[in-house]
């Protein structure tokens, strides 16, 4: 791929503009809230475009276009399933008691409701795995911008990461949400050409369709089993997700995504942000607006690229050393092949904006989750909040270069991150029924909690460790105690996972709590569903309210379940 | 926090409509094959025009409180 002068140029004006917002916020932020929390004055669009985009780093760019053209459309249940029904749940039900809570972050809710080692457990853990996915998508952007690019590994890793830095310590979270927002703008803009172009080219959605049926046939699928998403998911082994409806469902739809969008601190700090209740609860619900047509600029073109291996001139994926198809590169490939320079710089600077938003969203949760829930509640607390502030400051640094440390931990031992991230994954998986109870079941308590957290994770690992997927061999990806069951894909072994976790951590949490002694309601004001006060008609435009966005966002992912059946 | 986004937005995307489109008018014909032909430098450098137009204005309309 050609870099010139005016693909630099862009990037350039991109950069000036980033640091010119973090120069203009830097005085803005006087306050402990301000850095962490922006003051609490964030505009609903503007919190709901963030919340978007904050799960959206490079590698979820890159990785949907790989599994769009890995796995067709089904990819999209990541989106219609999984992430919409949890999105418009957060909105409706739960940011009234994180946000009328006055918490100022996950874990501290979870102090609030349950006790100090429940939060202790999810902020320890949760800062701890910041650090380590924001390393690991350095690592991922710095071997991409590598390879197809030709800069060098170190270079852009310091560079980046420098920036972001940069940014971050000056505006905290409100800079980091206002360069999500940028950056969702230019993820439209830079993608949106390379989707018209590259359907003109194949021939409309019939083209794509037709091109991918051969491909589908070759694997051994139906035809339409590239472009349908529930068609062929009465057998795991009918379709290219080796999955089948109950584990999509179940697995995916209700455990992963509520556990991921409604506890993840990452995000449901960008709507702790906005600046009412009524904007709080509209962030996740304006988010699933963009989220419910953003397969068409991030999983179409990975489809397009696998239609066009086809042709003779078309696109060929390079290989891995291990002989499969390097789907990670459809993206750039497909960058590559459509856009001139200038438009080139473009697209390009939207996979830079996701990869410094996706590590900036990180090292503004560490930062917070840090100082308000380890440092200050446990090393020093009292303190001035100038104090406060300073330690977000200095809490910043340290994140982008344990972020720094842990991106070459990776680049030089895969393995130990597999690890790592495999760990994290039995420690998430149970989270949201820890919620779910916490929230709507008044009778739960801080010892359920935490048993039921812990018995969650062990679950899940000894789940893990007596399953394995169909090629696999026992070791990281399952099957270390012994195999008792083997799946048909890793996928589906994952969905089986978490279900289990969750399952575990549920029942564990109803009868711990049912033998130890509960909350007095006067402590739970607030705090749980039932007692909480509901909403005073705050003044929002009509088109925004809950009430009417959250049944129509979900008319819409079910008609486009239907039309994709 | 007292910073209209959608001020640097505007700006930001004006910015790169204007590279654009110059790059657009003054680049050689022969780099937009890849393109299917279409100058998709000009006619998108539009399209991010009116974008970053219509933030500037929004920006300037109604200042925040």
């Amino acid at each position: 791929m050609k870099f010139t002068v005016v693909d630099g140029l862009i990037i350039g004006l991109y950069l000036l503009v980033v640091i010119a917002i973090g120069v203009a916020l830097r005085r803005r932020t006087k306050t402990s809230e301000d850095f962490f929390l922006s003051g609490r004055t964030i505009p609903a669009w503007v919190a709901g475009l963030a919340f978007m985009s904050a799960n959206m780093g490079a590698q979820e760019v890159i990785g949907m276009a790989a599994s769009g053209a890995k796995y067709g459309l089904a990819t999209s249940h990541f989106y219609w399933v999984g992430a919409i029904p949890a999105m418009v749940f957060l909105g409706l039900f739960m940011m009234p008691l994180y946000y009328g809570s006055r918490a100022r972050s996950v874990p501290e809710y979870l102090k609030l409701r349950f006790d100090e080692k429940t939060r202790v457990l999810n902020a320890a853990t949760f800062a701890f795995m910041t650090i380590i996915s924001s390393g690991i998508s350095m690592y991922a952007m710095g071997l991409l911008l590598n390879l197809v690019l030709g800069w060098q590994f170190d270079l852009s890793i310091w560079l980046w990461a420098g920036v972001v830095l940069l940014y971050v310590f000056m505006g905290g979270l409100t800079s980091g949400i206002y360069n999500e927002v940028l950056q969702f703008f230019l993820i439209v803009f830079g993608f949106a050409p390379v989707v018209i172009l590259g359907l003109v080219d194949i021939g409309g959605w019939p083209g794509l369709v037709a091109n991918l049926a051969e491909i589908s046939q070759q694997r051994g699928f139906a035809a339409d089993a590239l472009t349908t998403v529930w068609r062929h998911t009465g057998s795991a082994a009918a379709n290219p997700l080796g999955v089948g409806w109950f584990g999509i469902v179940m697995g995916l739809g209700f455990v992963l995504s509520f556990g991921y969008w409604c506890t993840d601190f990452l995000l449901v700090q960008r709507a702790m942000a906005a600046h009412s209740l009524s904007a709080a609860r509209q962030t996740p619900l304006i988010a699933a607006i963009p989220k419910l047509l953003f397969p068409v600029l991030v999983i179409l073109p990975g489809m397009i690229a696998m239609g066009l291996t086809h042709r003779a001139g078309g696109i060929a994926f390079p290989l891995k050393p291990d002989g499969s198809l390097n789907y990670d590169l459809a993206m750039p490939l497909m960058l590559a092949r459509y856009l001139p320079t200038g438009l080139l710089g473009l697209g390009i600077t939207a996979l830079m904006a996701s990869f410094m938003s996706g590590m900036a969203g990180n090292v503004t949760a560490f930062n917070t989750v840090w100082t308000y829930d380890l440092y200050q509640a446990h090393i020093r607390p009292n303190a001035a909040d100038k104090h406060y502030l300073h330690v977000g400051r200095l809490a910043t640094v340290a994140g982008v270069l344990l972020s720094i440390a842990a991106a070459y931990l990776a680049a030089r031992f895969n393995n130990i991150m597999d690890l790592l991230q495999l760990v994290f994954a039995f420690v998430n998986a149970p989270l949201f029924a820890t919620f779910l109870l916490g929230m709507f079941w008044n009778r739960t308590t801080g010892h359920g909690a935490f048993v039921g957290l812990l018995s969650g994770t062990i679950g899940a690992a000894l789940h893990h460790g007596m399953t394995i997927s169909g090629h696999g061999v026992p070791g990281i990806k399952g099957g270390w105690i012994f195999v008792a069951h083997t799946y048909p894909s890793e996928m589906a072994q994952n969905f089986a996972t978490a279900i289990v976790a969750w399952t575990v951590c549920f029942v564990v949490t109803v009868a711990v709590s049912l033998v130890t002694a509960p909350r007095p309601a006067e402590h739970l004001q607030g705090l749980v569903y039932s007692l909480t006060v509901r909403e005073r008609k705050e003044p929002t435009a009509w088109y925004l309210s809950p009430a009417l966005l959250a049944p129509l966002v979900l008319a819409a992912a079910l008609c486009l379940n239907l039309i994709f059946w | 926090m007292g910073l209209d986004l959608r001020l640097p937005i505007g700006v930001l995307f004006s910015a790169l409509a204007l590279v654009l489109i110059v790059y657009g008018l003054i680049s050689d014909p022969a780099i937009y094959a890849r393109s299917l032909g279409f100058n998709v430098n000009l006619g998108w450098g539009c399209v991010l025009l009116v974008f970053g137009v219509a933030m500037l204005a929004a920006s300037q309309r109604r200042p925040k409180k």
